[in-house]
């Protein structure tokens, strides 16, 4: 049975909240001394970045390590085009090493669900192009939820390069799927009006003209990376215009609710998207994220290996693997992370 | 060599035909069409085509063959071998090949190599401009010498309206029509797939259709400025079917063309990323697909056209980004039609067989093609549009498998096909269909 993830859009509402309740209980593990549990004992991960990244690369090697897995990153700078090697060969000799789970950043969409077609691996997509980036999008769910206690009928502004970001699109499904008030803005070239179409689920999501109009009464704030070399391929005149006019600063935060926090998924371009006491204020929950991140790849890593219930959002899943994901766990990720220690048994 | 087809149901729109009739061939050419029994000629070849349908030859009005250059994609011989398999007597050969088809050397090689392979007539379709590269005129004179029936650069488009124009006026005083490829590619903008609702859902790069509606209306204006004969190639969307419809309202020479992939799939077909539904212009929203059905039906369409493009399994295997642009459509497209336009209510057979011969003939003025009348080639395609069958695409006469058609089930064949007299194909499984008929 093929079980991946390769983004939020295929995900029911409860599988979304079965990764963040699994989530909440990995977050300990972090916190102890000796950050090991045997949870992915003699398990692979392959860990397949064709972008570069620091933050994400290190967040899932993280999880695999404390959860005792074999964890192999793999850099490839190039595209399968540049390297002569179609995604497909690369797939392949990779599969002939046996992981159990893939995971992979690419800069095209699809890449992901092109691998996870011939791999036996589990594929977890850790961003393809501007299509989604799911992780990313659990593990602000699982701050958001940390602060706010719930997801649903929050008012959430997103705000910058939508067209280009799939943490947008993964957020924009997550919190319309677990009910939230989803607003986005950001210039005209980079905020599709068809943006709205994404909504999913019970929330709503609306494209705002102007950034101060989404923030109107916002409990989360949302700031996207801007890319510098769109403002070349005429996205936008200048970084200095587009701190002015879009960028989250004090002044327009004000529009947001008190108590509303902030996040940025990184790395910050200071002074451009967000401004620097945006960023290190107090409602700047930018580093508990990262932290959150850990833990929800680890949830993600131990579900996809076979812990608790089966989650698959393979687009070609087979019905019973359906009926199989939202099936509620059987086993509590606590005991297994006890009890599991000396389980040898292959899922 | 005298050939029978007898027993049959012949539909010729030139001639107002759409009875029961016997269709004698001789040496070639059509002899006579005859009232069932009316003769039984000594010695003729006999073909029953007892509960088919007896039409003048198919004419794929864009094909590319890829040969010279590419044969690893496909050849002239292994291209017309699909060709006839899926119903098309003759197929218009696209000029992007490598070299460039810009030049009667090469139009005379494409000639000759068709001549060798002896199964559908294959016309070659000259570059308007040198290279295709939008700089300078080809030779188009000489090129039409050596056998080139209409001008294109297909797949690259001419984005110089300018050029275009002085194209167009030139090739109006050799009679030759003028395909385009409508792209602007300012705002096409490196688009992969349509853009719209799928293509901002799965992050991929979205070519608006203005990209394709801008440059059909550039064409149309031109059309009336130059006289010119136009002829738009691969429309998919429900402006560049709106301009050709004013146009033809405005009594201009100007026709279009649709692919079967254009009426049989939306862009929702791209959402697991498969490389085979990534064309140009690409699989476009539901609202283009009904402006496209509207158009076969009101006539505004002149043609169901393949846009054959076959691509090596190694070079779809990319990620979509860098995949190429391209499907195969020779041996589905026939089916395609009779199963989503006949059987759909869309269109009659009277009217398929208008869009697949009779227009295709007038659009590139093909002597003597697309009619049945007496004398004219003996080109014909016998459909079968009960046969209920399933595309393999791994027993595809085509050297490539990029069809986004795989597995499907179709209402509907092309059952035989007739070039010059010759019956070039015949399909194994309606000789059996046909067998289990005669005994009931």
């Amino acid at each position: 049975m093929q079980r991946n993830l390769l983004g939020i859009r295929e995900l029911s509402a409860g599988e979304v909240a079965h990764f963040l309740d699994t989530a909440e209980t990995f977050r300990e593990i972090s916190e102890r001394e000796i950050k090991k549990v045997p949870a992915l004992r003699g398990r692979t991960v392959i860990n397949l970045f064709f972008e570069p990244s620091t933050r994400t690369r290190t967040s899932f090697e993280n999880a695999g390590k404390r959860q005792s897995a074999d964890v192999v990153n793999i850099s490839s700078s190039s595209s399968s085009v540049t390297k002569g090697e179609t995604l497909l060969d690369t797939a392949r000799n990779l599969e002939a090493m046996g992981p159990d789970l893939i995971v992979i950043r690419h800069p095209s969409a699809g890449a992901p669900h092109q691998l996870a077609r011939v791999c036996r691996a589990a594929v977890v997509n850790a961003g393809d192009g501007a299509h989604e980036h799911p992780t990313q999008a659990l593990l602000d769910a699982l701050t958001i939820r940390q602060r706010k206690g719930r997801i649903e009928g929050l008012r959430v502004a997103i705000l910058g390069d939508l067209l280009h970001s799939r943490v947008a699109r993964s957020n924009a499904h997550l919190l319309t799927k677990l009910g939230a008030e989803v607003a986005v803005a950001g210039p005209g070239t980079l905020a599709p009006r068809e943006f709205a179409g994404l909504v999913e689920g019970e929330g709503s999501l609306r494209v705002e003209r102007r950034v101060e109009d989404a923030l109107e009464g916002a409990d989360v704030v949302m700031v996207l990376r801007i890319q510098r070399e769109r403002q070349e391929s005429a996205f936008f005149p200048s970084l200095r215009e587009y701190a002015v006019h879009y960028g989250l600063n004090l002044a327009r935060l004000a529009r947001a609710k008190d108590d509303a926090i902030v996040m940025h998924p990184g790395p910050m371009n200071r002074g451009i998207e967000i401004a620097s006491d945006v960023a290190d204020g107090a409602r700047s929950l930018i580093l508990d994220q990262v932290t959150n991140g850990v833990a929800v790849r680890m949830a993600v890593l131990y579900l996809l290996a076979g812990g608790g219930a089966a989650v698959s959002s393979s687009p070609g899943a087979p019905a019973d693997a359906k009926a199989d994901a939202v099936a509620p766990a059987e086993e509590k990720p606590e005991a297994a992370l006890t009890a599991r220690a000396t389980d040898s048994t292959p899922a | 060599m005298r050939l029978l087809i007898t027993n049959g149901y012949l539909i010729d729109p030139t001639q107002g035909l759409n009875a029961g009739r016997d269709l004698l061939i001789e040496d070639g050419r059509v002899a006579a069409v005859l009232k069932r029994g009316e003769s039984q000629p000594e010695g003729a070849q006999v073909f029953d085509a007892t509960g088919l349908v007896v039409a003048p030859g198919f004419i794929d009005l864009h094909t590319h063959l890829r040969e010279p250059g590419q044969e690893y994609k496909e050849t002239i011989a292994s291209g017309a071998a699909a060709a006839v398999a899926g119903g098309f007597a003759s197929v218009c050969a696209m000029p992007n090949t490598d070299p460039v088809n810009d030049n009667p050397a090469v139009t005379s090689f494409i000639v000759e190599q068709a001549a060798q392979a002896r199964l559908a007539n294959v016309f070659p379709v000259g570059a308007i401009t040198k290279g295709s590269k939008g700089a300078e005129l080809a030779e188009m004179g000489e090129m039409r010498r050596a056998g080139i029936v209409a001008v294109t650069d297909d797949g690259r488009g001419v984005p110089s309206a300018g050029m275009m124009r002085r194209a167009m006026e030139y090739a109006r005083g050799l009679d030759l029509a003028v395909m385009d490829h409508c792209e602007d590619r300012s705002l096409a903008a490196g688009g992969v797939m349509h853009e719209g609702e799928w293509s901002l859902r799965l992050g991929l790069r979205g070519a608006p259709a203005l990209a394709e509606e801008s440059d059909a209306a550039r064409d149309c204006a031109l059309a009336e400025l130059t006289g010119a004969r136009v002829h738009l190639a691969h429309v998919s969307t429900r402006g560049a079917l709106e301009a050709v419809r004013r146009a033809k309202e405005r009594g201009l020479f100007v026709t279009c063309e649709v692919a079967p992939h254009h009426f049989a799939l939306t862009d929702e077909a791209v959402k697991d990323y498969d490389t085979n539904t990534k064309m140009n212009p690409p699989l476009r929203s539901r609202e283009h697909v009904e402006a496209i059905l509207e158009g076969l039906r009101d006539g505004t369409v002149d043609a169901v056209a393949t846009d054959h493009a076959p691509h090596h399994a190694d070079e779809k295997a990319l990620e979509f980004d860098h995949a190429p642009f391209g499907v195969t459509g020779l041996e589905t497209a026939v089916a395609l039609a009779l199963d989503r336009l006949v059987h759909a209510g869309v269109v009659g057979l009277e009217r398929l067989v208008e869009l697949f011969s009779t227009n295709p003939a007038r659009v590139f003025n093909l002597e003597g093609r697309g009619t049945l009348r007496a004398g004219a080639h003996a080109d014909v395609t016998v459909l079968d549009p009960e046969l209920r069958w399933t595309f393999d695409a791994s027993r595809s006469k085509s050297k490539s498998r990029n069809t986004p058609f795989d597995g499907w089930t179709f209402h509907g064949a092309a059952v035989a096909t007739v070039v010059a007299g010759r019956v070039v194909y015949r399909r194994a499984e309606a000789e059996a269909q046909s067998a289990v008929r005669s005994k009931n």
